[in-house]
């Protein structure tokens, strides 16, 4: 949203940490000093690196307004980098370095209509999101899909809090929504909000402009946390340094590279900036880009990627370092 | 001290058009521009990427492009394009807030903008009235707002300040009532069988050129929150009515005031003096203008100085007088009002954290 937001860290306290679902904790913290945190919100959280040091992850606050303090909701991640594991392990008592609430995915005032698009833990920024249109009397529309009940947390309160506004998909029992049908639907006003996977932000991209909608009134964050494919140790060849870097599923290429040596620039760490993109000179497996910063175009032609977030799916790249 | 969730105004209507006008208000610095169907867009002033004035930079249609990097924004505050790269950063955009068009002026809401209704502008509908001519112009000065609408709230200061135009000894001593509601004060000051001040002997002539008596004149200060004040001023022949509403042996002119916080220590004073005599006679206006400019600019100058004097006594407070009662009621409302919006926030931080 606005100018970028300096960055105020707090260390807090844990209240509470409970699973909502299968591999998804609500984490409950005492919240840091200051304004409330804005519908869409997420904060910063400094976890520790496996080489020592520190790492920053984002995780959106979850504002259903039943818990009077800061809220998260974090799904485990398979091949964890280290963030989602270490989250999980969080007792209460236990403390833990946090940014201010920082927002940067705000609601368009005035909007005639929302519509609200979530893919598994996506729905956490939606929450407050929703909740915060419901009070402002707005027209809305809130989608949730995952792929089985197990899955996805946060779905009896949505459907409390907002009736019929809700239309939820277990996909592996309803099949996916048919966005062409559901879009198609909309006036050409309606602004949408896609949180989710980089998968369901591209079939979403695809619907919205075949339909007619202008893509200024798309709006999403996706954090970079998840691709096409499934974490897998890939390597990478930087010939300019002489170094073969081993990238194990639990860690980005970026990183990898930062230990063997190789200082690359970046910032975002969610494939938004741009920064870390280097050309890719050969792929012998698929690159499953999970940034948002390359256009589709570039991400067909497969010679350069992000590295702070996307991957191979095995074996080996040569990067181009200039 | 202002509260955020109201109207200011802005700039005049023609002041905003195809060019970028920057504008601080409340402190927010802003944006000011027409997109092509005429609507005015208000933008935060700094670009998303490295902060620098979009007002420095250029229009490109209806979208605010960066003068540094490129960078281009709708009148919504969207980032619709990114140099050097084939998509837009998601969360690239800037504030924009709303505004409304009315009463030759544009007004903008910085506040939350869901409550920006602009049922909720004051009322100056003098200044939109065909019944009513009159024009005015933009003060500057360098003092915190509160003390542009003491002055307002309080014309005893006319008949020292103002000697050789409006002011005159009645001023000072004939007494006057105030009443308020949460969002009104009102000023009542009728000055009977009064010798006329010169100002208003000239007035009075326009209308009855032969007429060389005393008058009955009033002023009914009204402040509507949070920082406009219109003034209903006039005289009419003495003993014609005018207390009791016939004002036909008389003119009247409105004073309208709006004032709007720059900074802590500065504002935009907005005005207009609209009569209701002479519609058509845009000379009149001129010399109205002109007149009305001469004394505008010895309060300026007092209230400029009275800043300066007030920031070089730190730990002095003000002395209340009885004729401060106006101004002392406008500024408990502008407290409540500032605390309401405090408490609203608390609220809803409470609600939600704890």
């Amino acid at each position: 949203m606005p100018p970028r937001q300096t960055a105020s860290w707090h260390r807090v306290k844990v209240r509470e940490s409970f699973a909502v679902a299968d591999q998804i904790r609500r984490i409950v913290l005492d919240p840091p000093a200051g304004p409330a945190p804005q519908p869409g919100s997420h904060v910063d959280v400094l976890v520790p690196a496996a080489g020592g040091g520190h790492l920053v992850r984002s995780y959106s606050v979850v504002d259903d307004g039943r818990f009077a303090a800061l809220s998260l909701g974090v799904r485990l991640d398979p091949h964890s980098r280290g963030g989602s594991a270490f989250m999980h392990r969080l007792c209460p008592g236990d403390e833990v370095t946090i940014t201010a609430p920082i927002q940067t995915f705000g609601l368009t005032p005035r909007q005639s209509r929302y519509v609200l698009l979530a893919g598994g833990i996506g729905i956490t920024p939606m929450i407050g999101m929703a909740r915060k249109l419901k009070a402002d009397k707005t027209d809305y529309e809130i989608f949730y899909a995952g792929r089985n009940r197990v899955d996805m947390a946060f779905v009896e309160e949505l459907r409390e809090d907002h009736g019929e506004r809700v239309r939820v998909r277990y996909e592996d029992e309803d099949g996916r929504f048919d966005l062409l049908e559901v879009f198609g639907g909309l006036t050409p006003e309606t602004e949408l909000y896609v949180c989710g996977p980089v998968g369901m932000l591209e079939a979403a991209q695809k619907a919205w402009e075949a339909t007619g909608h202008p893509s200024h009134l798309l709006r999403f964050e996706t954090f970079g946390s998840s691709g096409r494919l499934p974490n897998e140790t890939f390597e990478v060849v930087v010939p300019k340094l002489g170094l073969t870097v081993t990238v194990p599923p639990d860690k980005s290429a970026l990183d990898a590279l930062g230990e063997a040596g190789c200082e690359v620039m970046s910032d975002c760490l969610r494939g938004e900036c741009g920064l870390c993109v280097l050309p890719v000179r050969v792929a012998d497996g698929v690159l499953d880009h999970r940034d948002v910063f390359l256009s589709g175009r570039q991400k067909a032609q497969g010679d350069q990627m992000c590295l702070c977030v996307s991957r191979l799916s095995g074996g080996s790249l040569v990067l181009d370092l200039p | 001290m202002f509260p955020l969730n109201a109207w200011y105004a802005a700039a005049w209507e023609q002041e905003v058009g195809r060019t970028l006008t920057a504008r601080t208000i409340c402190g927010r610095q802003v944006v000011l521009y027409r997109t092509e169907g005429g609507e005015v867009a208000a933008l935060a002033d700094a670009c998303w990427h490295r902060l620098v004035p979009l007002s420095m930079g250029r229009l490109d249609g209806d979208n605010v492009v960066c003068g540094y990097h490129g960078i281009a924004y709708d009148p919504r505050g969207r980032c619709a394009f990114m140099p050097s790269q084939e998509t837009i950063n998601p969360s690239a955009s800037v504030q924009s807030f709303p505004t409304v068009s009315r009463y030759r002026l544009v007004w903008v809401w910085l506040g939350d903008p869901n409550l920006a209704d602009p049922a909720k502008l004051p009322d100056l509908h003098w200044a939109s009235d065909p019944a009513w001519a009159g024009g005015g112009e933009t003060l500057h000065v360098d003092c915190d707002y509160r003390l542009v609408l003491d002055n307002l709230m309080d014309l005893t200061h006319e008949t020292y300040l103002h000697s050789n135009s409006i002011g005159n000894d009645a001023v000072a001593e004939t007494p006057f009532s105030v009443s308020h509601t949460d969002d009104k004060v009102v000023l009542t000051r009728w000055m009977l069988g009064i010798e006329p001040p010169p100002a208003w002997d000239a007035e009075l002539k326009w209308r009855f050129p032969d007429y060389d008596g005393p008058v009955d004149r009033w002023q009914i200060i009204t402040w509507q929150a949070p920082s406009t004040i219109t003034i209903d001023v006039g005289v009419a022949k003495a003993g014609t009515g005018a207390p009791q509403g016939d004002r036909s042996q008389g003119v009247t002119g409105q004073v309208l005031d709006m004032i709007t916080p720059e900074t802590d220590r500065s504002c935009h004073y907005f005005w207009l003096r609209m009569r209701d005599y002479n519609l058509d006679d845009e000379d009149y206006t001129a010399a109205m203008v002109r007149a009305v400019h001469g004394i505008f600019n010895e309060d300026a100058e007092m209230l400029n100085a009275q800043q300066k004097a007030i920031e070089a006594h730190p730990g002095y407070d003000f002395y209340n007088l009885n004729i401060d009662a106006g101004g002392m009621w406008v500024r408990r409302l502008i407290d409540r009002l500032v605390a309401a919006e405090a408490d609203l926030v608390g609220e809803r931080a409470l609600a939600e954290r704890g």
